[in-house]
């Protein structure tokens, strides 16, 4: 075998999943440069007879069709002159600074160019960024939205999925298709699952422009967001849309009652081949400035599709930051991407996820995955079903609102079933489908589509054609829920159809908690500095605590008395008095602490206490050595049992040992904390361990020098294991210790089997 | 009286206020009424009037951007999806093959359904598109 001349730690970096990502050398020629490039225009602004003359350096006679619409919509001549006139790195300043309320920002970007808007974002670091985001985000309660989707389109899953999504927390959900003829059928399904538990998730289908609003107008979904935009004339030609298409669109949307957002993302415009050599930065600032002159209320924005590309490039997560913060900023409900998964890297995904989870926003994820990642039809998203229960803690770790709340095991079955049954409950009364109890069953305990056996996705074309072509609406659904017994769901969907008739969520960020629209009109982000803006409330704190598995003494408590009635068969413990210095060579003393074998009946590893001693004792006898256990109540410290036994023993060695496990070897004249041997890592001490030990001590007795004992490590991570248990342990130990208390010779009779 | 961010949200501050298509009240749309048939899809529309307070409601809050689309979409809400559908393909790019196409367009929206700021803003697309020279063929 050769030996490759590479400094192995290379392979072993190799092998990590970070590996997989791939990275891009900064190359603002060809479309590769986050912040800047050669080819941006500088920020200027040309004003005359009332009208915009020229933008960002282009003359009116050479605006392409994105110029043009940005000139007439977005730019506020009155507040132009004095907002382009002042300097970037002061409004970067303000951004920044607690004192300036929104309002006056808000008012300042509405005179802004792209490049101006670029170039004074561009003054913040990533943290900056992040605060100003917090400060500027339009609504002041944050929320999230979640896929639910599935490899198989089933109706089944989908409902039980959506019906989870939302006892999660989720604000909004959004499905889509493997088979785009199945729209129908998910969207039904998906709106049987969400009005499952209680009322007002908002819901959208995303499909081909036409269909979906078709079926928003059936009632089925109750906003749009895939309405796309592009900072190029050439990209937004290929998309096939130009700005007033799509500004007709969202009118569209309004007109029947539907929330609607645009989508625009960094990387979009490189993916599709037409960047111009511009920075993302500065295409995804054009897109924005689209967008408020569109007139639609918010976006969807970071990097969305484009994310995974932009990450890829230098300081591109930092550019996905900005381009949000430039979002909020020009006063647009933000559903700040984190959707695409961006990244192999489990540390960058967290990594990403943090900055909006810190500094909240309208909808942190535009898509958490709500589901496992195979089943996503969008393609996985930063986080996924798989890492939910990691983001439940990042949100208790900090004490941040992400928007979503643990949910009890018992719970989400409960809801499963009553989804799977309201929506089959549908297609039978509605004559659609009819779905067999085996089928209902599988769905409703399926992790993911792997494990259901239900619908595939030829018989839901099926029903989808079906529904789309006899005209059934969300009123047929809500009758036949209503005739099937489902009398809360109908209501729940009727509620959320009613929202459309003020057209009140049509407001910016507007979105329903507890029953009720709140949107930055009645809920504006007021933050003016540490007390203001949003504040975890108590009640809300409690429930982001509220993971499930938690530790408390009692419960420690508890599985300690059920290893108590084990012990006691194995064991038993008998004081025979105080327990006096001896001079004998042969004497070894073992000093257990005051709560072994009495309030704790094992250590952290799991051992029996009665086998670890049994073991200790076998191999100090093995040497022709007289071992004495002595219980020491005036310390719990392994360190002081330890020199504490040694002083005792004729031999001057001793074993201190704590309850829960970790030991030292010690010697008679030595400082208490300069052992022969110490066993810290209780958890991975295995019984063997302790038998080597025992066997040690020993030896040292006899004038020997033996091998250390060393338990091996790997690496685990034995506070976050451990700790909790230990501490309450340890204190359980501290709580019996009695000061100046005597040494009890411990008499030890095993009465059973081992453990 | 021009509304104001104080009324709302409209459901809450003045639920008598908020009239559907067919004149139903927000408390006629119960369960029960949809139930009986008395409440159809056509009574859980949007109407011109509440777009109009949601665009003064905006404007108020600062938003005067999304007001003009909410104006543009009150114009809207009578006119039938197939005739919108049609008005969207024919904004999107190449759909047109001249700018008379899409001024007939706008004429339509103006003279039959009185939608005078859509057809200003079709015009407006049809000069636009004249001058970036999308009226050729894509597909």
């Amino acid at each position: 075998m050769t030996t490759p001349n590479r400094w192995k730690r290379y392979a072993d970096w190799d092998e990590r999943p970070l590996r997989l990502d791939r990275f891009a050398a900064e190359d603002a020629t060809n479309g590769f440069s986050a912040f800047s490039s050669p080819a941006d225009p500088k920020p200027a602004i040309g004003i005359a007879d009332g009208r915009v003359i020229s933008l960002d350096g282009v003359l009116e006679h050479d605006f392409d069709m994105i110029d043009r619409f940005i000139a007439r919509h977005h730019i506020d001549i009155n507040i132009a002159p004095e907002a382009m006139a002042m300097d970037s790195g002061q409004v970067a300043r303000m951004l920044v600074d607690m004192n300036v309320p929104r309002e006056t920002l808000v008012r300042l970007a509405h005179g802004m160019t792209p490049a101006k808007l670029a170039q004074v974002v561009s003054h913040l670091n990533a943290l900056e960024i992040a605060f100003a985001y917090s400060k500027m985000r339009a609504r002041k309660t944050p929320g999230n939205q979640a896929h639910v989707t599935n490899a198989k389109d089933d109706p089944l899953q989908l409902a039980a999925d959506a019906a989870t999504a939302v006892a999660f927390g989720f604000d909004e959900i959004e499905t889509t298709m493997r088979v785009s003829r199945n729209a129908w059928a998910n969207a039904l399904a998906c709106a049987v699952g969400g009005a499952v538990g209680r009322w007002g998730t908002l819901f959208q289908c995303s499909s081909e422009e036409a269909e979906e609003l078709r079926i928003g107008m059936a009632g089925f979904t109750s906003y749009a967001e895939t309405v796309s935009v592009y900072g190029t004339e050439k990209t937004f030609v290929d998309g096939d849309d130009t700005p007033w298409s799509k500004a007709f669109l969202a009118a569209a949307y309004a007109s029947r009652g539907i929330k609607m957002r645009c989508t625009s993302g960094a990387g979009s415009e490189l993916l599709m081949g037409f960047h111009e050599s511009k920075s993302l930065l500065y295409l995804e600032a054009r897109c924005l400035c689209l967008q408020r002159g569109m007139g639609v209320q918010g976006t969807q924005n970071g990097g969305i599709d484009g994310a995974p590309l932009t990450a890829t490039v230098p300081g591109g997560v930092r550019e996905l930051m900005a381009e949000n913060l430039i979002a909020v900023w020009l006063d647009l409900e933000c559903a700040s991407g984190n959707d695409a998964r961006s990244t192999e890297s489990e540390i960058r995904v967290g990594a990403k996820i943090m900055p909006f989870l810190v500094a909240g926003s309208d909808l942190i994820c535009s898509g958490f995955g709500s589901i496992l990642k195979y089943d996503n039809s969008f393609n996985p998203s930063l986080l996924n079903g798989e890492e939910l229960e990691d983001y439940l803690v990042l949100q208790r770790d900090f004490e941040a609102d992400g928007g979503l709340t643990p949910l009890p095991e018992e719970r989400a079955l409960d809801l499963r079933r009553r989804a799977v049954d309201a929506v089959s409950a549908v297609f039978e009364e509605l004559g659609l489908a009819a779905p067999t109890e085996e089928m209902k069953a599988s769905v409703t305990v399926a992790s993911g589509s792997d494990d259901t056996r239900s619908f595939m996705p030829r018989d839901v074309a099926l029903i989808s054609e079906a529904i789309k072509a006899r005209g059934i609406t969300v009123i047929d659904v809500i009758k036949a829920l209503s005739k099937r017994g489902f009398r809360q769901e109908a209501e729940n969907l009727l509620n959320v159809v009613k929202l459309r008739v003020s057209g009140d969520y049509l407001q910016t960020s507007a979105m329903i908690r507890g029953g009720r629209i709140i949107s930055a009109i009645n809920d504006s982000n007021d933050y003016l500095g540490p007390g203001s803006g949003y504040r975890v409330s108590e009640a809300r704190r409690l429930e982001l605590n509220n993971i499930r598995d938690v530790l408390d003494q009692k419960e420690v408590l508890r599985s300690e008395a059920m290893h108590e009635r084990d012990e006691a068969r194995r064991i038993r413990y008998r004081t025979t008095g105080i327990a006096s210095p001896s001079d004998d060579p042969k004497d070894v003393v073992i000093g257990i602490s005051p709560a072994f074998g009495l309030k704790i009946f094992q250590t952290t590893a799991g051992h029996a206490l009665s086998e670890v001693l049994r073991v200790m004792l076998d191999a100090i006898r093995k040497r022709g050595l007289n071992p004495r256990v002595v219980r020491f109540r005036h310390t719990a410290d392994t360190s002081f049992l330890g020199l504490s036994a040694a002083q005792l023993a004729g031999s001057g060695i001793g074993i201190g040992i704590q309850a829960k496990g970790t030991a030292v070897i010690h010697q008679r004249g030595r400082l208490p904390h300069n052992n022969l041997e110490l066993f810290s890592n209780a958890p991975i001490t295995s019984v063997e361990h302790y038998r080597g030990l025992g066997g040690n001590a020993a030896a040292y007795a006899l004038g020997e020098m033996p091998e250390p004992v060393v338990v091996p490590q790997r690496g685990e991570a034995m506070g976050s294991r451990h700790h909790a248990r230990v501490a309450i342990i340890y204190a359980i130990e501290t709580g019996i210790v009695e000061e100046g208390a005597a040494p009890q010779l411990v008499e030890v009779a095993f009465t059973g089997s081992h453990a | 009286m021009s509304r104001r961010r104080s009324d709302y949200p409209m459901a809450e501050t003045q639920p008598e206020a908020v009239i559907g298509q067919r004149g139903k009240s927000l408390a006629d749309i119960t369960l029960d009424a949809v139930l009986s048939g008395e409440v159809t899809m056509e009574d859980l529309r949007i109407t011109p009037a509440a777009l109009s307070a949601q665009a003064e409601i905006a404007r108020d809050a600062g938003r005067p951007t999304l007001a003009l689309n909410f104006e543009r979409a009150s114009e809207l809400v009578n006119v039938p999806q197939d005739v919108i559908m049609a008005a969207y393909e024919l904004l999107r790019p190449g759909r047109a093959s001249s700018k008379q196409q899409l001024l007939d367009c706008a004429r339509r929206f103006r003279e039959e359904f009185g939608a005078t700021r859509i057809a200003a803003f079709i015009e407006e697309a049809a000069a636009t598109y004249d001058e970036r020279g999308l009226y050729t063929y894509r597909f």
